[in-house]
């Protein structure tokens, strides 16, 4: 039976759209069978047990007020949010001199600026990468001062917020190269560069980033010459970037084996050369490949930067420990205020996640429409 | 007479201490077309992957559009400049769009301006009748589209030579026609042809010359009539029967 095309496409009809409605969603998504109908009650009188004392604890007989007495009186019962607000200048920006902080909140802005524009416009090319690195400079310009009429402000005085979005981003620039040079140099043909990567990044995989971070911060001071003193945060940066471009590597490196040789060898037979094809051909894929590993240790990264705490940089964590430990006052509610820090890693990594999953879906090429 | 355009002088290949090609004499004449064939493993693939450096040879010597093929950066570079290969499997990029596979190398090797790798590119599409996928991915084709696109590609680069290796042998036999019908094509353009192929239809029509190799030796060579009417070596018509007992 032979159909002729005109015929043909008038059989065509659009796809039929699901039902919708409440009743259906929660039949569909939370009654569907016997098991997640038992989940479903279970769940439901988990929360039904938990959430009331918990909205009890957080909102209802919280204190919000700046006013350590009525947080006394409300100990056990309220949460004390006031700690919060008599402390945040502190907690999100460290030992930032106070006269000066209005630069350390426009760096914070410049640099999460920059990351939300990185997101937005990941296919920008040069534009965002130039836009992308006077952000960080203009940041780390800012913190600094030292032009303008601006008071120099020692490194090891910048904190909280500021610090945790500068060591993130400067940590994921730096390793993200360093990370495609390894991998690429562990499946070199020269034996000298294989073993080189190879035991970079062995080696660092197998120490604990707190070590690296006491190495860098104490120990190599020692190895330099004398009278050459770079910032103890330089050296932190520095430690952190190996230390995250090991393992990049190595998420980097499962992608690059997942190519198959022959696109190596159409793109050998059209001439690209060994750069132009990583650059072009495998590193897109490779990349495409383990986005969801690399924004997971994108990710690790930033919480990662909590650490530096032990080399005496107070980042987000840091800044907290710092304002609530001295503080007879205060220090006693430092479980909200560690609540409040967690808030902003959350938010943090989150969004990063949830633009992954964005990312991922529209990197996807094949779809068919 | 003129000096060929591929000439292949007593030459051997190993893969470890497993020889693959055995003393090899071949010359091919420009715009010549000439099918391989034979049983697999017998060396074909290896044959013509010498030819544009994708396998290095061990003894003798093979000379290519008047160079001499070596692993070296350079004379690779030079020499990929002249021939274009279409394989099996495709092998298009599948995170560049059809009309980005095409005009990579365009503007990598060639270092042509965007809008003028692009229309060429098009022009390519055209001429294997695709131009109208040009802004779909590669894995958005069926796959006769998509070795369709695979000439293409080649074809931007204005090849001296054309290497085809089993070019249909992946496809579902409804999308070996199509493929096949742009091979024809080119093939009255003057091209250069070394295809790798059991397509007996194809090579009658279209071949000057049919190749049948065996473990790594070039056993018989004639023209189509002759080798598919008349085959002298036992192993050729052996090998014939089996095919064409399909
Ligand atoms: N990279 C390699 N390393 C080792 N041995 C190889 C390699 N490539 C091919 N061989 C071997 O060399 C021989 C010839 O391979 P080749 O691919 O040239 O055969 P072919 O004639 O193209 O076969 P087919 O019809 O199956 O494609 C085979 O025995 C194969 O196993
Ligand atoms: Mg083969």
């Amino acid at each position: 039976m032979a159909l002729s095309p005109s015929l043909d496409s008038e059989i065509r009809r659009p796809r039929p759209r699901p039902a919708r409605g409440i009743g259906r969603w929660l039949r569909h998504n939370l009654f569907a069978d016997r098991l997640s109908i038992c989940l479903t009650l279970l769940i439901g009188a988990l929360l039904l047990y938990c959430l009331p004392p918990l909205v009890d604890w957080a909102i209802v007989k919280a204190v919000f007020r700046s006013d350590s007495a009525a947080c006394r009186l409300a100990a056990g019962e309220g949460a004390c949010w006031g700690v919060v607000a008599e402390k945040y200048p502190a907690i999100l920006l460290g030992r930032y001199p106070p006269g000066e902080q209005w630069r350390a909140v426009f760096a914070s802005a410049l640099l999460l600026a920059a990351i939300v524009a990185t997101c937005r416009w990941i296919n920008a090319g040069k534009i965002l990468i130039f836009g992308g690195l006077t952000a960080i400079f203009g940041a780390f310009a800012l913190l600094r001062g030292g032009w303008a009429g601006l008071t120099v402000v020692d490194s090891s005085l910048w904190g909280g917020l500021p610090l945790t979005l500068l060591l993130a981003i400067v940590t994921v620039l730096g390793a993200c190269p360093l990370a495609v040079l390894l991998a690429l140099g562990r499946r070199s043909q020269l034996p000298v560069i294989r073993r080189a990567c190879g035991g970079f990044i062995e080696l660092v995989r197998a120490v604990p980033l707190v070590s690296v971070l006491l190495l860098v911060a104490f120990l190599l001071p020692l190895f330099l010459p004398a009278g050459s003193s770079i910032d103890v945060l330089w050296r932190v940066m520095i430690g952190l970037v190996l230390f995250a471009a090991a393992y990049l590597a190595e998420v980097l490196r499962g992608g690059l084996q997942s190519i198959p040789r022959g696109h190596l060898e159409a793109a050998a037979a059209l001439g690209l050369s060994y750069w132009q094809t990583q650059i072009h051909v495998v590193l897109p894929q490779a990349i495409r490949a383990t986005l969801p590993a690399l924004m997971n240790n994108f990710i690790s990264v930033i919480k990662e930067t909590s650490l530096v705490t032990v080399v005496s940089l107070f980042e987000l964590t840091g800044a907290l420990n710092l304002a609530l430990i001295g503080d007879v006052e205060w220090r006693e509610f430092y479980v909200e205020a560690y609540l409040f820090v967690a808030a902003i890693y959350w938010l943090l990594c989150f969004s990063l996640s949830r633009y992954s999953q964005r990312l991922a879906l529209r990197l996807r090429t094949d779809r068919s429409f | 007479m003129t000096t060929p355009i591929i000439q292949f002088k007593a030459l051997n290949k190993w893969f470890d201490d497993y020889q693959v090609l055995r003393n090899i004499d071949l010359d091919i004449a420009a715009g010549e077309r000439v099918v391989i064939c034979g049983p697999s493993g017998s060396g074909k693939s290896t044959l013509i992957r010498c030819i544009n450096g994708l396998e290095a040879y061990d003894e003798g010597e093979l000379v290519v559009a008047g160079i001499t093929v070596r692993p070296q950066e350079k004379v690779l570079e030079q020499v990929r400049a002249r021939v274009g290969m279409v394989f099996q499997q495709f092998n298009l990029f599948p995170h560049l769009s059809v009309l980005d596979n095409l005009t990579l190398a365009l503007r990598l090797v060639r270092k042509m301006p965007q809008g003028e790798a692009e229309s060429l590119a098009l022009g390519q599409l055209e001429r294997v009748r695709i131009a109208e996928q040009a802004n779909k991915y590669p894995l958005q084709l069926s796959g006769g589209q998509q070795q369709r696109v695979a000439i293409a590609r080649a074809l931007c680069l204005a090849p001296d030579i054309l290497l085809f290796d089993e070019p249909t042998s992946a496809l579902d036999p409804e999308m070996v026609k199509e493929v096949l019908d742009v091979m024809v094509e080119l093939a009255g353009r003057g091209v250069t042809m070394l295809c790798v192929t059991h397509e007996m239809g194809f090579a009658r029509a279209v071949a000057d010359r049919v190749i049948f190799m065996d473990q790594g030796q070039i056993v018989e060579q004639g023209s189509p009539l002759r080798i598919f009417s008349a085959p002298e070596n036992p192993r050729t018509q052996s090998f014939l029967a089996q095919i064409l007992a399909h």
